[in-house]
Order: structure tokens, then C-alpha cells, then sequence
């Protein structure tokens, strides 16, 4: 234990000096904001980008579930886009990997108390664009049982996944919904138990995208992607697994 | 620190003290209004609950009967149910005969203490939602409108309102039992002199809420209510009305809502995008339009997904 702390000062002071010094002042005015460029955007430079819109109500009605959009169409090519709440006690939400995507994706979200809602948009010139809003909220989002812990069902529901395809002239709109009780681990006597990560290709075998969920997803997640293959009549099949090892599949035919 | 200086610093902090709480007397200001023979209402505020207006946004009223007042809703704390029996003393000395709750929404209840030894009659669906949600709603009114709420508690209901015509004193009532704005709504019509106290089943000029919404049955509820035989309607939220039409904007707002939420989901839009959209011009009179609106959309739109999304695994 007592190694592991040197080892942890001894790593903290031979950091070396970041990009967040000469970062621009946080449009948000968070004490946070350091903290969450050194945590999950270190090593490139982050500006703030009015292009990357990250849609959210001003008041989290439901604090177990916090529905935000994150678009960075206006950018160029996007690598990967970061979703996180500075003053989440876990505040790592998201982290999404657009291929034949567009930028944009949907999803509903635990909020503990009010915090900046940000995404980090990484551009394949390797600079992180950075928006974000406020999002008020009485709290407790992340330290409540989910309800499928407090009725004790989640297991019969366990990876179900219900949804549906929407056919566009550029894309594919695919919004589902999965049963997972996405424990966060801050609730007495429960781990932490949820899906991290969902993969998405099409018959034809083209990779559309690949997101990593956290712990702060909602429990039984609904989410809302738009993808770009060069077949969009081919079917689109998500995968995915859990911190448990528990597989998901699912198909959105046309 | 020496002693004369913690003094010092004592004698700043009592009057920084004495200062705040002389700036904050935490009066409601309550003010009986006449709608009626016998019948007066309390009209609160158009808003959302903050700290400014203590959570005096709701209506509640009271019958003056010859067996005694029948009080309608308690409002959202302690401190507004002592205010309204205040009130309620400047008009009559009649002792309080019963308290009837219209639901189980803490701007509603939240007043009951200070009724304590008054019969307090609600639904029994309204019965168990108090029983089951009501600490949760004071802690969460505590965070929204801070120390106007000290003291309250929730406390429950003690007698079960059977729906039925009810006489006491020379007024005869109407208890009614419906659904749609929450899982237990009670009307009261006053046959005597034509007053009907809606509870949140009606708003006027003011968006409606949905957080425990079934806009199907309410739609069906607002066809029942048009059939009522009433001259003054005293609306949960806003001024009271003597014009029918009130219950037709209802009626259009909350089959707009239905549809438009409904579309959204079945045109493949995320919650955030299904906020964004339009909302017709002819509602803008109503307070707090765009903010309810999209908590609506929060509220409802999982129960339209689950009717749109199908298996697929």
C-alpha cells in the first residue's frame, strides 16, 4: 500500500507540464476542468468549439435519467468524442468511436448533482474540440439502487434489446434500448455492473462504430446512433459485453 | 483568538442573523378570495417552486358550510398550512369540519400538520401514493424551496374518500374519483352553489405537469368533467374561470402533447431532439411553457418508446 502511494506521488511529480496550462478559460467556470483534461484528454491539445453541441435540459428532472445528445457534425473527421460530467463521483460517461458514423449520438445518463455535461471531440488532426453545458439538478442520480435492483427482476430482462431501424437518404437511424441494470458500484452491497462496451457492423462487414459505455449510463441504456454505410440496405448487428462477461447481440434489419 | 474578539465575531454573526431572517418573514401572504356563496380560494403564482415564492404555486380554497369548513388542499408546507388556517380565521369562526386532498402531489398536501385533528379525507389510490412517495417529495421540496419548508413533514391522510354525494351542513358535495394528471384525482362539485374545485385535472394559463401522467386517461377524464353541471372552476394552478373554455385549451394542449410526443418517437428522434421542436403559437399565454414542455417530454417518452421499439435479439 504504502509503495503504491510513492509510486502514485512519484508519478504525479514527474508529470509533465500539460497542454490544460495554456488552455483557454473553461467557458463553464468549473474547478474541475484541469482535473478532466489531465483524466481523459492529456497528451493533445483541447480548445473549446461552439461546433461541438452537447444537448441537454438545463434541469435533470429525473436524475437517473439525464437525456443528452452530443453532435460534432460540423467538425471534420472525428476520431472519437468523450462524454463526461466534471462533478460525477465516476465522471467518465462515454467514449464513442464514430467510423461510417456520423458524430452525433443519444443516450440517457445518471447525474449526481449539478455539473458541466461535456463532450471532447477528437478530429484526426489530433486536437480535442470541447463543449458542454450545465445541467442543474437536486442530485443523487449515481447513489440510488436501480429499479431493477429494488424490484429484483433485472435478471429475467438481463441483455434483452428492443428498437428500431429508420431508413434515411444518407444513414441509418438505429435507437434501441437494452436491459441492463448499469449498477455504478456506489450503492451499498451492489458492484459496480454494467455494459462497456457495444460494437456495430453490417452484414456486408463494414465497421460502423464502437462505443464504450461507464458506469453513469442509465440503467437499461436507450441510445441513438446514425450510421453511414456505403450498403445502407445491409442489416446492422450490434455486439456487446458486460463487466461481468455477460455477450449481447442484437439486428436491426431494414 | 482572545475572548473579546470571539465575542465580537458572536455579535456579527447574530446580526448577520437577526438581518436574514427580518429580510425573510416567510409570510405567504395568502389572501382569501370570494368565488362563491360560502366559497373563497387561495390563487397562488404562475411559477416553477423557488426560493423567492416558497412553493405558493398552487390554489387551495375552503367552504364555508354550517357544519363547518371544508378546506380544499393544504399547500406545500407546514408554514402555508398554518397561514391558510390564519386566513381562513379572518373570515369565519366556524371550527374546521374536514380537509379533503384533491391528489398526492407535494404542493398539495405538504400543509396537512397543521390541520392535525381535522379529518383528512383522500382517494385511496391518493392514500398509498402519499404513503409511498411522500418523504421523498418533502426532501426534494426542502432542495427547492429551502427554509419555508422547516417543520413540514409529510404527513398522511386519515380517512378514505368514498367517490358519492356528501352532505354537510346546507352545501351538498360532489366527491369524485378520476385519473390522468396522477393515478388519483378528486374532484369536488359544490351542487350548492356550482363551485368545482378541479385539482390538477385543470390548468389555467399555466402549462400543465405530467411527472405522473397518463395523457390518455386524462384526455378521457377532461370529457367527463365537460359534462359537469359547474359555473366557477377553481383550477390546481392559475386563476380561477367561469368560462368553459378553459377545459377546451386543456383538452387541445394535452392532445397536442400526446401527438407530438407519439410522432417523435415513431419518426425515430432522441429525447433531446423531440424538446427541440416547435411549439404552436396558441399556447404561448400559458407560464412556463418550454419548461414544461420538455419535462413532459422527459416524463412520457419511454412509455411511447416501449409502445415503438420491437425485439431484436
Amino acid at each position: 500500500m504504502k509503495n503504491k502511494i510513492i509510486l502514485l506521488l512519484a508519478c504525479l511529480l514527474l508529470t509533465p507540464p500539460s497542454f490544460a496550462e495554456n488552455l483557454a478559460k473553461d467557458p463553464l467556470n468549473s474547478v474541475q476542468w484541469d482535473d478532466m483534461y489531465e483524466a481523459f484528454l492529456k497528451g493533445r491539445p483541447a480548445k473549446f468549439d461552439h461546433r461541438v453541441k452537447v444537448i441537454a435540459p438545463n434541469y435533470a428532472e429525473d436524475p437517473m435519467n439525464v437525456p443528452v445528445t452530443v453532435d460534432a457534425s460540423e467538425l471534420g473527421d472525428v476520431t472519437q468524442i468523450v462524454i463526461f460530467a466534471d462533478f460525477n463521483p465516476i465522471p467518465l460517461i462515454a467514449r464513442y468511436y464514430p467510423q461510417r458514423a456520423k458524430p452525433t449520438v443519444s443516450f440517457r445518463f445518471k447525474i449526481q448533482q449539478s455539473s458541466p455535461v461535456r463532450a471532447a471531440v477528437l478530429t484526426n488532426d489530433g486536437v480535442w474540440h470541447v463543449g458542454g453545458v450545465w445541467v442543474n439538478s437536486a442530485g443523487g442520480g449515481c447513489t440510488a439502487a436501480s429499479t431493477g435492483r429494488l424490484v429484483g427482476d433485472w435478471s429475467d430482462y438481463l441483455g434483452e434489446v428492443y428498437g428500431k431501424r429508420w431508413s434515411k437518404s444518407d444513414s441509418n437511424r438505429v435507437r434501441f434500448l437494452i436491459h441492463h441494470p448499469m449498477d455504478t458500484g456506489l450503492v451499498a452491497g451492489i458492484p459496480a455492473f454494467y455494459i462497456e462496451k457495444l460494437e456495430f457492423k453490417n452484414t456486408d462487414g463494414e465497421e460502423l462504430a464502437v462505443i464504450e459505455l461507464f458506469e453513469p449510463v442509465n440503467e437499461n441504456p436507450v441510445l441513438s446512433f446514425d450510421f453511414k454505410a456505403k450498403n445502407l440496405s445491409a442489416n446492422i448487428l450490434m455486439s456487446g459485453t458486460d463487466n461481468n462477461g455477460n455477450k449481447f447481440k442484437a439486428e436491426f434489419v431494414k | 483568538m482572545n475572548k473579546a474578539h470571539f465575542s465580537a465575531i458572536c455579535l456579527c454573526l447574530m446580526t448577520l442573523t437577526s438581518t436574514c431572517s427580518l429580510a425573510r418573514s416567510f409570510d405567504y401572504q395568502l389572501k382569501p378570495i370570494k368565488v362563491a356563496q360560502d366559497t373563497y380560494v387561495f390563487i397562488g403564482k404562475t411559477e416553477d417552486f423557488t426560493f423567492e415564492n416558497g412553493g405558493n404555486i398552487v390554489n387551495t380554497g375552503f367552504i364555508v358550510t354550517s357544519e363547518g369548513v371544508v378546506v380544499i388542499d393544504t399547500g406545500p408546507s407546514l408554514r402555508y398550512g398554518q397561514q391558510m388556517k390564519e386566513a381562513i380565521a379572518s373570515i369565519t369562526v366556524t371550527p374546521i369540519n374536514r380537509v379533503y386532498l384533491t391528489h398526492h402531489h407535494p404542493d398539495h398536501f405538504l400543509g396537512n400538520q397543521a390541520f392535525e385533528g381535522a379529518p383528512i379525507y383522500a382517494l385511496d389510490t391518493t392514500f398509498t401514493n402519499i404513503k409511498n412517495e411522500g418523504a421523498g417529495f418533502a426532501d426534494n421540496l426542502y432542495v427547492m424551496v429551502g427554509d419555508w419548508m422547516r417543520g413540514t413533514e409529510a404527513t398522511p391522510a386519515t380517512e378514505v374518500a368514498k367517490p358519492g354525494r356528501i352532505s354537510i351542513g346546507d352545501h351538498q358535495l360532489d366527491i369524485m374519483s378520476y385519473s390522468g394528471h396522477s393515478s388519483g384525482d378528486m374532484t369536488i362539485l359544490d351542487r350548492t352553489t356550482g363551485v368545482l374545485f378541479s385539482g390538477d385535472l385543470v390548468f389555467n394559463k399555466r402549462t400543465l405537469t405530467t411527472p405522473h401522467a397518463d395523457i390518455k386517461k386524462w384526455l378521457s377524464t377532461m370529457g367527463e368533467l365537460n359534462k359537469l353541471p359547474f359555473k366557477v372552476v377553481v383550477p390546481g394552478h392559475g386563476p380561477f374561470s367561469t368560462d368553459k373554455k378553459i377545459l377546451g385549451e386543456m383538452t387541445d394542449y394535452l392532445a397536442w402533447l400526446e401527438n407530438t410526443i407519439e410522432g417523435a418517437v415513431n419518426n425515430g428522434l432522441s429525447m433531446t431532439e423531440a424538446i427541440k421542436l416547435p411549439i404552436p403559437k396558441r399556447f404561448s399565454s400559458n407560464a412556463q411553457l418550454q419548461q414544461e414542455y420538455s419535462r413532459s417530454v422527459i416524463h412520457l417518452y419511454s412509455f411511447y418508446e416501449n409502445k415503438v421499439f420491437k425485439r431484436v435479439n
